[in-house]
């Protein structure tokens, strides 16, 4: 083993709470189908073990609400606490827009507690991150995340919070999040190999954070030339009009893809940066690019204004008639010319 | 007399909560409480109305196709549009895909998984049931979430991704597919048609399809061993599930699958006879929901949350049809639609346990066939989604059946912006509260009579049996 890396450490056991606070299943949903891999059993084979999840367990009732207590009490090591939707504190501060089924007791408090005992605790999708589409509009549920309020940390469980495993909570956002980033995110605290310097600086796990969505996408070379799209199902970029922010989204979706081959502009829709904290109030149309003068307010991330001016007047300059005329249609129009010599 | 609380019901999810009135060892009466708000239509106020295409999904990770249909049926509604038959189809395929992966999903991970439960210890199919359905750890998991995986792909083709697709438009979808995904959309379908046929039935889809009675049904699960399916059969024989979770007998759709002139599934209301569906005399009552406000149809609703109304014992409206509760789903759709197999079920025992999951299975055998005609009515070359204005004024409503029921979507446009914004899921119906007249909902009603002993397992076979899905409900 070279010296500069730590050999994995395989857990005897690692044991998985899931909770569901006030989501939409999705990120449970998407957990069991977005990713190449199964995912439960790719869990089973690095050791994870799940103590109970709302969807998939056996215990419903009084048998699931003894083992909440029982991990709350620490008489059940829980490893990893996955929390999956926002935490309600409305109305008042009382919670009671989100009691736990079957008690009186708020689940944000339920939530507190365990986090509490649990080594690691992950929030799974932008609602427990950032309190995500549950705290759209005036937000009357007073929803948040479980370490941030939208951009500002806090949340509910204070900013300067840390599980006794020594980090933050992992926010792992998105809306739904990928299949795959919740089991590598485990895999990797399961085996050791998961540290501070793994998160960004909103404490997303960097292997799918220090990407763009704009990495991979098939439309780049509609990007390159600024050649857009100007209504549903045209096949140009989406950047220009249609409120595509893939550029400055942090998130792997056309590396990785969703269902094996897709993504949302795989599937001609704009992203709209749900693993950003805020999404949610875009202060515009999601359908629409905000503009000023006529130039995107919304800039590639680490793009400087005049560049991305002078480089889009060039480049719609020279854009070839192939890709300017597929940009507006629904289909090639004009498909690329066949070389008749040898490329070189 | 005894009182007591169950709850959280998990598979699908959590937020449910019942009160059981016991007396002699089984349900006097019965209260279906939902413990969550999540403010949706509160959220959707004020947003340009074709926010409503991104809200919309994320109503539900479950159901969330059928979610972004209803958003898109009710903007089509408002702008007078009517989608390119390519994006009807594919957006047809997308909801389809979605409602018979719910159904197989539901048998295997949320119903079965409870005959493995140790209170049936002793019965003859218990080891067998254990090893297969056996939550997690069962054979049976392991092998069809990979299947499920399979079949969802066909989103990334449909959709772009699964859950929550921004690609289902008013006009159609966002992307045109190509030739050579027509294809592949067929192969995927066959290939999940394979897993159905050798695993869940041992038999070919179109002959369970074809099965037009109870009696027909029984000599077709003792020909051979019939999969999964006739696991079941065989469970609900023993236990008698066909006794449990008696329905009111009145059954609702608002059909399904649009073709080029009717739906594919038709709408209606049966109670013994088919009657037309009238969509006007839909009404949600608050009586007992925290919520302020009064009985209104859902175009003129209002949601106002009250968490200290002394009568209001959930979240959850009450809507009626009619001043009446309805049963939505998978069995209400085959009733409805004339399924002679399901007719005859309703017409022996109404809405029961087992009649309810046979209609899911069924319903699975009709549908995927009719999947694999729509993929190749696809044209590659001509348009997926038609254009049209945006109102600044307007009304529109969405109905249509995700996997457990009716669901609808109304919509009021005043100065291009969403002025009013009310969802009516399919568990708002069957697990609605009592109404003014103190009507039980449906689930409250199937609920009476069930045993109540350790683990409660007869009334979760009930509640499962209509699949409910409660974040839907509480949006």
């Amino acid at each position: 083993m070279n010296e500069r890396t730590e050999p994995f450490s395989m857990p005897a056991s690692f044991n998985l709470l899931w909770l569901q606070s006030a989501g939409c299943g999705g990120c449970s949903m998407s957990l069991l189908s977005s990713g190449d891999r199964e995912p439960m059993a790719a869990l089973d084979a690095v050791g994870v073990r799940v103590l109970w999840h709302p969807s998939l367990s056996e215990e419903s009732g009084d048998e699931a609400k003894r083992i909440l207590e029982r991990c709350a009490r620490g008489e059940i090591a829980v490893d990893a606490l996955c929390v999956e939707g926002a935490l309600l504190r409305g109305p008042r501060g009382t919670g009671r827009f989100h009691r736990h089924a079957g008690s009186e007791r708020p689940m944000m408090d339920w939530v507190k507690e365990i986090a509490q005992a649990a080594r690691y605790t992950l929030a799974i999708g932008s609602c427990a991150a950032w309190g995500g589409v549950a705290a759209a509009g005036e937000n009357a549920t007073d929803a948040c995340g479980l370490q941030y309020e939208g951009d500002q940390p806090g949340g509910l469980l204070g900013a300067h919070w840390k599980g006794r495993g020594g980090l933050p909570v992992i926010n792992i956002a998105g809306c739904p999040c990928h299949s795959d980033w919740i089991t590598e995110t485990l895999t990797a605290l399961a085996l050791g190999a998961f540290g501070a310097k793994d998160l960004d600086s909103f404490n997303r796990p960097r292997f799918f954070a220090d990407h763009l969505v704009h990495h991979g996408c098939t439309r780049n070379e509609y990007y390159e030339f600024k050649a857009s799209a100007h209504k549903p199902s045209d096949l140009g970029c989406l950047m220009e009009n249609m409120g595509c922010k893939g550029t400055q989204a942090h998130a792997d979706c056309n590396i990785r893809l969703w269902n094996g081959s897709g993504s949302c502009a795989r599937g001609g829709a704009p992203c709209i940066s749900c693993t950003e904290p805020g999404f949610e109030e875009p202060g515009h149309p999601f359908h629409e690019t905000p503009k000023l003068a006529g130039i995107p307010i919304g800039l590639p991330t680490d793009m400087p204004k005049a560049w991305f001016v002078a480089l889009a007047a060039l480049s719609k300059s020279a854009t070839p008639k192939r890709v300017r005329e597929n940009a507006v249609a629904d289909h090639q129009v004009v498909v690329p010319a066949v070389k008749k010599t040898g490329l070189k | 007399m005894t009182r007591i609380v169950v709850g959280p019901f998990n598979r699908v999810e959590g937020d449910l909560e019942v009160t059981l009135e016991v007396q002699d060892g089984v349900v006097a009466e019965a209260w279906a409480g939902s413990p969550l708000y999540r403010g949706f239509e509160q959220i959707l106020r004020g947003k340009h109305p074709m926010d409503a295409l991104m809200f919309a999904p994320r109503i539900c990770g479950i159901c969330s196709v059928s979610q972004s249909m209803a958003a898109a049926s009710a903007l089509a509604d408002a702008m007078g549009l009517a989608p390119a038959p390519n994006g009807r189809i594919t957006r047809n395929l997308a909801q389809a895909v979605e409602n018979v992966a719910d159904h197989f999903t539901h048998f295997y991970l949320f119903f079965m998984p409870d005959f493995a439960r140790a209170e049936y210890a002793g019965r003859a199919w218990h080891e067998r049931a254990t090893e297969r359905f056996r939550a997690v750890r069962g054979a049976a998991a392991a092998a069809i979430l990979p299947a499920r995986t399979a079949f969802l792909s066909a989103m990334a083709t449909l959709a772009g991704k699964w859950p929550h697709s921004l690609a289902l438009q008013p006009g159609g979808v966002a992307r045109a597919l190509e030739a050579s995904e027509k294809i592949r959309l067929f192969a995927l379908l066959r290939d999940f048609r394979r897993h159905l046929e050798t695993t869940l039935f041992n038999d070919a889809l179109e002959s369970v399809a074809a099965l037009d009675s109870a009696a027909a049904l029984s000599r077709w699960a003792a020909e051979q061993p019939r999969g999964d399916f006739g696991d079941f059969l065989e469970i609900a024989e023993d236990l008698d599930l066909a006794s449990l979770g008696r329905g009111l007998g009145r059954f609702m759709s608002y059909g399904n699958y649009p073709q080029e002139k009717s739906r594919f599934l038709r709408d209606g209301v049966w109670d013994g006879h088919l009657h037309a569906l009238d969509a006007q005399a839909i009404a949600e009552d608050i009586s007992h929901a925290w919520l302020e406000g009064e009985t209104r149809h859902p175009a003129q609703g209002v949601t106002r949350p009250q968490d200290e109304k002394a009568e209001g014992y959930t979240w959850c409206k009450a809507p009626r049809l009619a001043g009446e509760p309805m049963e939505t789903g998978a069995l209400a759709r085959q009733v409805v639609n004339g399924h002679p197999l399901a007719r005859d079920l309703v017409q022996r025992g109404g809405g029961n346990v087992k009649s309810r999951v046979v209609a899911r299975l069924l319903e699975i055998a009709v549908i995927l066939p009719e999947m694999e005609k729509w993929v190749q009515q696809l044209v590659p070359g001509e348009p997926f989604c038609a254009q049209g204005e945006m109102p600044a004024q307007a009304a529109g409503a969405g109905l249509v059946e995700a996997a457990r029921g009716s669901l609808g979507h109304w919509i009021i446009i005043e100065g291009g912006r969403i002025a009013n914004y009310q969802i009516v899921s399919p568990t708002t119906w069957n697990f609605s509260p009592r109404d003014g007249g103190g009507t039980p909902g449906p689930l409250e009603q199937a609920l009476v009579g069930t045993p109540v002993g350790e683990g409660n397992v007869a009334v979760q076979h009930v509640v499962r049996s209509f699949d409910p899905c409660m974040v839907c409900t509480v949006h």
